[in-house]
């Protein structure tokens, strides 16, 4: 699904150069549950910018999907994106003036679908997530769970390849974390890949695989692994 | 996409509705105040004689002193009228499809002998004057040129003495009393005001036109003088009007139509060829200057639109552009404000080009807003100057030519000042604003 090759990204303010990852080499395969760790600074969410093609790598070569998506331009990323590509923020990332259905109608509107197809799908989507009753709300009217659960319905009404999710707990509590989480092993039990950056260790023992980062690579440390309590919290 | 996007323009005029008033009444501002002086300096200079223009001509004989021009512009230019004796002699050439002499005066007029009297002024003129300017007549005619010769009492009114005396009637074979005389009422004119008044500028360019209009040789049977300019060099003994008729004062205007350049040529010669016949029997002692000017050129050689209106449309065109830097810093100032949502928008699949669609939209909506603020503002600018000054009544009034370029420039302003701004919120970088959020 994901497959990285030595993947770059350098972030220059004049004399001044950031390698925030470097020569990064990951294989995601399709339907997998990857969550990937690591400490501030070690280039998560960059990974995660990167894989979402909201920023293109220095160098290295990146294939989505079987495509090299690594020298795309503006519009055939943002085209990806939105037909193969969903995003779950930490911060639920809703447009506050619109209400639930319209922001799960976002994507849609970008894939210049049929408004019939698109209320089908936003339907479909909220009644996933348990909020059909809710689609004339705003999301100020809303828990911040709910929220959460209204964003990975406006991401699955694409019906992504990929989901992207970066720390998408990590606004909740931890009754909320609990079920969104569940919502997402489910999501990823019908076949969509996932990818989930996450500080919590507790979440990410519940996903098929960790990748834990480490300056801009992937570290073959797994702090993750059956080990000492103490080691673990020395790398975080 | 465009009724979504429209959709979301209103969404964020009503989320902040303080910054969009700010914006709309800086477009508005900018665009009441030029369009009010656009409006006037558009008035003033538009072509009075649109689809005759450059076939009617204003004629010009350098009569004046030798030594001592009658205007110092271009090393000394002619007056702008003539004399009467010269007026006459081109009168009798047969060369000018149209032409007439004409002067303006004021008469006593009543309807009848028992009627009130009132003032009324009056274009004494040749019967050409009506087809050689288009005049448009509701009922009857001008008159012919048995008439012109004979100084026969005829009249034609205009739109509105005939409404006044005889509430719009057909009037054609009525009379009125001019100055104790009757008059036999041969036409009524349609709603007829060119403006400028090219005509006669020495009666105020943006005057109205005259009540009524009689024949050139009926005020000079009377021996009446012009109301207007009667301008004089030489030291002549005058002792009578016929002295008057023969002095080189100048007080008469004089047009003539020429339809295409080689009839222009051969009056031109035959102008020149009578001013050197002249120049013979003493007169026209100044450089040959003898001179046929188009409606335009005639206004521009008159200066009907004064450097002091060309400085105030300047000034409010460059008040406009104060309008709109200001605009474009609001603008950006809201756009960026929304930089984390359209990092949103970016990352669910937003391209580009539907950022810039998104925010164009918004950009049009709040210059349409803007542009209709600015047109009832200058409406509300054209009342004022309509109410100051008396003269300008006419001219302060928006025609929808300047109705739909004030919309054009409102649609222009905008998408200026939104240029920028947009450009800029379509360049973020979704990943640094996601963050953020």
């Amino acid at each position: 699904m994901l497959h990285m090759n030595a993947v770059s990204k350098i972030y220059s303010a004049g004399l001044i150069e950031t390698h925030a990852l470097r020569e990064l080499a990951l294989q995601v395969d399709e339907g997998e549950f990857v969550a990937v760790t690591g400490p501030s600074g070690s280039g998560k969410t960059t990974f995660l910018n990167m894989a979402g093609l909201l920023e293109a790598p220095s160098s290295g070569s990146y294939l989505l999907d079987g495509v090299d998506v690594s020298s795309l331009g503006d519009n055939a990323r943002s085209k990806i994106r939105n037909e193969k590509i969903g995003f779950i923020f930490q911060a639920f990332n809703l447009i506050p003036d619109l209400n639930i259905a319209d922001n799960v109608d976002v994507p849609l509107r970008y894939r210049k679908m049929p408004a019939a197809e698109r209320r089908r799908r936003i339907d479909q989507s909220l009644e996933l997530v348990g909020l059909s009753a809710r689609k004339a709300h705003l999301p100020s009217q809303l828990s911040g769970g709910q929220q959460q659960r209204v964003a990975i319905a406006r991401a699955l009404a694409g019906e992504p390849k990929l989901l992207l999710a970066d720390e998408p707990t990590g606004n909740l509590d931890s009754l909320m974390a609990r079920q969104v989480m569940e919502m997402l092993e489910e999501i990823n039990r019908q076949g969509t890949t996932i990818i989930m950056v996450t500080h919590d260790p507790e979440l990410a023992r519940r996903a098929g695989r960790n990748v834990h980062l480490l300056d801009g690579q992937v570290s073959d440390f797994q702090p993750l692994d059956p080990q000492p309590e103490s080691a673990v919290q020395d790398v975080a | 996409m465009t009724a979504y996007y429209f959709r979301l323009a209103l969404k964020s005029i009503r989320r902040n509705p303080l910054l969009t008033g700010l914006m709309v009444g800086a477009i508005a501002l900018g665009i009441g105040v030029s369009m009010t002086t656009l409006t006037l300096y558009y008035v003033m200079s538009s072509n009075p004689l649109p689809f005759k223009g450059e076939q009617v001509f204003a004629v010009q004989f350098d009569t004046w002193d030798e030594d001592d021009p009658y205007d110092n512009r271009e090393g000394g230019s002619p007056p702008p009228q003539l004399t009467y004796r010269d007026a006459a002699a081109l009168m009798t050439s047969d060369i000018p499809t149209h032409q007439a002499t004409m002067l303006h005066r004021g008469f006593v007029m009543k309807k009848n002998i028992e009627a009130q009297t009132e003032h009324a002024s009056a274009r004494a003129t040749y019967g050409d004057f009506f087809p050689m300017f288009d005049v448009p007549f509701q009922f009857g005619s001008g008159w012919d040129r048995t008439a012109d010769a004979d100084a026969a009492r005829v009249v034609v009114l205009s739109a509105e003495t005939n409404n006044r005396l005889f509430g719009g009637e057909n009037s054609v074979g009525e009379t009125i009393i001019l100055d104790g005389e009757t008059y036999d009422i041969v036409g009524v004119l349609d709603h007829w005001r060119p403006s400028p008044l090219f005509y006669d500028l020495n009666v105020g360019a943006f005057g109205d036109t005259e009540d009524v209009f009689i024949p050139f040789m009926v005020p000079i049977s009377l021996e009446y003088g012009a109301h207007g300019n009667t301008n004089c060099w030489k030291p002549e003994v005058i002792d009578s009007y016929q002295d008057f008729l023969q002095s080189e004062c100048v007080w008469v205007q004089h047009w003539v139509q020429l339809d295409n350049a080689e009839q222009k040529a051969t009056f031109q010669s035959f102008m020149d060829g009578y001013a050197l016949e002249q120049r013979e029997l003493g007169r026209f002692q100044r450089p040959l200057d003898n001179r046929l000017n188009d409606v335009m050129g005639w206004m521009e050689y008159r200066e009907v639109v004064s450097d002091d209106n060309r400085l105030l449309l300047v000034l409010s065109l460059m008040f406009l552009l104060i309008c709109l830097l200001n605009t474009v810093g609001l603008m950006l100032a809201k756009f960026i404000n929304r930089a984390p949502l359209v990092g949103v928008r970016r990352a669910l699949g937003a391209s580009r080009w539907d950022v810039i669609q998104q925010h164009g939209v918004e950009v049009m909506l709040i210059g349409a807003i803007g542009g209709l603020a600015g047109l009832g503002l200058a409406y509300l600018g054209l009342l004022a100057v309509r109410s100051w000054y008396r003269n300008y009544e006419y001219l302060a009034q928006l025609d929808p030519v300047m109705v739909l370029t004030a919309i054009a420039i409102a649609s222009g302003s905008a998408l200026v000042a939104g240029l920028y701004p947009t450009w800029r919120i379509s360049r973020i970088q979704p990943a640094v604003h996601l963050k953020a959020q």
